[in-house]
């Protein structure tokens, strides 16, 4: 199948191996992996922070650029979410009929992750190896705007190797956020408090999540404090390999 | 008004404050899970509540003329108040027809809204709160941190410290929940029994037949409700519902998301006066104080579907950690974020709609399915209009430059990576020192993804 990589800007400048890790992965599964390169950001810091006027610029070029293509995967919850539950409403206040129609159609083929392995391509093995004490966090936007559920973690019980722990008040959120992370940075910091702390209670080397914007909050709190718990992105442990 | 950032970060390094909000939220999302599982059809009534909500606020202006017509049909007296000046009035006015210099209070959000109690002081009327958390925050000189709890920022060691040092008369009591409610009820029997005014908020006003409606776990709302000659119900112009019928609804879905109960303890409805029995004299104050605003937009409209129920702030995980004074405001919480700004406009409240990390677990447990997180980035496009200046504004409207052509864009990239960081290269907005305060913030790799993909062979 051709599906095309939509990497968002923030892993492209900030966390370019995850990208790389979902082209391996799905190469390894017999896809063929496109790039539309003239991709840029998906509008989601602007349209959340209520700056709509800008994002509503970034979601024409978002429809242009991927117009053409049938499937498209991102490895954010977050990004995902936007372009399937905000997208609509940015066409409705743009009061543009073309661009709500257009968003519709295009929302319907923008897939999560794990969503494109469970739901469209049909696999749960994906063959990985990854032999480490790993704990999930579930971000907020893959369970409550894409409702991926149990998803992820199905995918990742079939990685050999994996000890797979519970992680504590798991759905509650990190305290990410996107700007709310640096406006109401006490707030954000006393979220991540606890996050860390249900982290370091599952004892696990790493901290596994499906979108790259929480793990830099949650990661940037394990690091800060020295902990030796890593945070690593779904798609990298689903890529590695013995 | 500090702002909720300032004032969240003063709340933020009370750890007991943390502690006892952080136990009584847990204890009360765990029994309102637990409630709403059991019923099958719940989704169902959450669309037929918002259903209920939608259409009463499209017909808003007939629904509250047919409500006039039968609260006066009942032998009740309606009074239109268009702000908090206009209802307080109302109420001291009737009071003053009465000669009464002390009212008995149910606990009401739309009487805390306009502040009556200090108004009624203004005009000499001593008000006397008679639900228990009311009283506690009254006898405190404190504000109400909850919407359904009003002093869940106080534990039982606080209310006991605070009852012995105001109404015990000298007596030393236990922390023991029976024995402080048996002080409090003591303390209020007698006022039950001489005060000639009860002042009362409603949950529901049916237009169908008149009636108010208000559900409480005491009894001291009934008290209230039925002992004094004279009751005045202040309710806001969106607590009205069609017809009786919809109460059915209302009333499953409230008791679940708030206290967590099937049924709630006392359930009082009253249509007009009825000779030698209750209050004979009834007045009800239809309050809009900017509801009217609320409504005129489209979208944000669905905030007057609360029901108060505060399910939102017992998932809430800013609530959670922060407690209801950060929010400087009657309505705390998701629902105070979406409310107060509407109601007090940008200039006082514009941080309130960023007080949120738009996790979405208020949505998803609101029984009249507001679309918190959905209005509160409607509203802060409203707060950014309303100031579009300043830094941020210039930094958001660069990085949508930056966005706007491949070209930019990986120049604001390479930029980054030579050391000038993610803000400077016009990326994120400025500053990143709250991230950094707490966080470690990566380092931008040398290859991005694009030039790695590129590079293949």
């Amino acid at each position: 199948m051709r599906i095309a990589l939509f990497i968002t800007c923030f892993n492209d400048t900030l966390f370019p191996r995850t990208g790389q890790a979902v082209v391996e992965l799905l190469e390894r599964l017999g896809h063929e992996v496109v790039f539309p390169d003239e991709q840029t950001c998906c509008g989601q810091m602007h349209f959340n922070t209520g700056y709509a006027e800008e994002a509503t610029g970034l979601v024409r070029r978002f429809v242009r650029v991927f117009a053409g293509e049938e499937v498209i995967v991102t490895p954010s919850g977050s990004c995902a979410g936007m372009v399937r539950d905000a997208y609509p409403r940015v066409a409705e206040q743009a009061g543009d009929a073309a661009l709500a129609e257009a968003v519709r159609a295009l929302g319907a083929r923008v897939f999560e992750l794990s969503e494109l392995l469970v739901d469209v391509l049909g696999v749960e093995d994906v063959g990985a190896s990854f032999p480490h004490r790993v704990t999930y966090h579930p971000t907020c936007h893959s369970l409550r705007l894409l409702r991926v559920g149990e998803k992820p973690l199905r995918l990742l019980r079939a990685v050999r190797g994996i000890e797979l722990v519970e992680l504590g008040e798991a759905e509650e959120c990190c305290g990410f956020g996107g700007t709310f992370a640096i406006k109401n940075a006490d707030v954000s910091t006393a979220m991540l408090a606890d996050k860390v702390r249900h982290v370091l209670d599952t004892r696990a080397e790493v901290c596994a999540a499906a979108d790259n914007s929480c793990l830099m909050h949650i990661g940037g709190g394990l690091a800060r404090l020295r902990t030796g718990t890593r945070a690593v992105h779904l798609a990298e442990i689903l890529a590695a390999q013995e | 008004m500090k702002g909720f950032p300032a004032a969240a970060r003063v709340a933020l390094a009370d750890t007991q404050l943390r502690r006892n909000i952080g136990k009584a939220t847990q204890t009360i999302r765990a029994k309102r899970a637990g409630v709403v599982s059991e019923l099958a059809d719940w989704e169902a009534l959450r669309d037929a509540g918002e259903a209920i909500k939608r259409r009463t606020l499209r017909h808003l202006p007939e629904y509250l003329e047919q409500l006039e017509a039968a609260v006066t049909a009942a032998g009740g007296t309606v009074h239109w108040a268009r702000d908090a000046a206009e209802a307080t009035d109302a109420v001291a006015r009737i009071c003053e027809a009465h000669a009464a210099k002390d009212v008995i209070k149910v606990k009401s959000l739309a009487t805390d809204e306009i502040g009556l109690n200090e108004g009624l002081a203004a005009r000499g009327i001593a008000a006397w709160e008679t639900d228990l958390a009311e009283l506690i925050v009254q006898l405190g000189h404190d504000t109400p941190s909850h919407i359904l709890v009003p002093a869940i920022h106080k534990n039982r060691a606080e209310i006991r410290a605070l009852f012995e040092r105001e109404i015990a008369g000298g007596e030393r009591l236990s922390d023991d929940p029976a024995a402080l409610a048996e002080t409090a009820r003591r303390h209020l029997r007698d006022k039950f029994l001489s005060v000639d005014v009860g002042v009362s908020g409603a949950n529901f006003l049916v237009a169908e037949t008149g009636t108010v409606c208000v559900v409480e776990s005491e009894g001291n709302g009934r008290m209230c409700t039925t002992l004094p000659r004279v009751l005045v119900t202040v309710a806001g112009i969106e607590k009205v519902i069609p017809a009786w019928q919809d109460l059915e609804v209302m009333l499953a879905l409230l008791p679940r998301s708030s206290t967590g109960e099937r049924m709630n303890p006392y359930t009082s409805l009253f249509t007009g006066v009825a000779d030698g029995d209750g209050p004979q004299e009834l007045h009800l104050v239809l309050l809009d104080n900017a509801r009217t605003d609320v409504l005129a937009d489209a979208f944000a409209r669905q905030t007057l579907n609360c029901i108060r129920c505060s399910a939102c702030l017992n998932v809430c995980p800013v609530y959670e950690r922060t407690g209801g004074h950060a929010y400087e405001s009657v309505y705390p919480g998701p629902i105070g974020a979406i409310l107060t700004p509407q109601l007090q406009g940008m200039e006082k409240a514009g941080t309130l709609p960023y007080a949120s990390s738009l996790c979405g677990a208020c949505g998803d447990v609101c029984p009249v399915k507001i679309d918190i997180p959905s209005v509160l980035v409607h509203l802060r496009g409203r707060a950014v209009r309303e100031k579009r200046r300043g830094g941020e504004a210039a930094a958001m409207r660069a990085a949508a430059f930056a966005f706007s052509t491949r070209g930019r864009y990986e120049r604001a990239q390479r930029l980054a990576r030579r050391g000038g960081g993610l803000a400077r290269a016009g990326l994120v907005p400025p500053p990143l020192t709250g991230w950094t305060a707490a966080r470690e913030l990566p380092e931008v790799p040398a290859q991005s993804f694009r030039e790695w993909w590129r590079a293949r062979p």
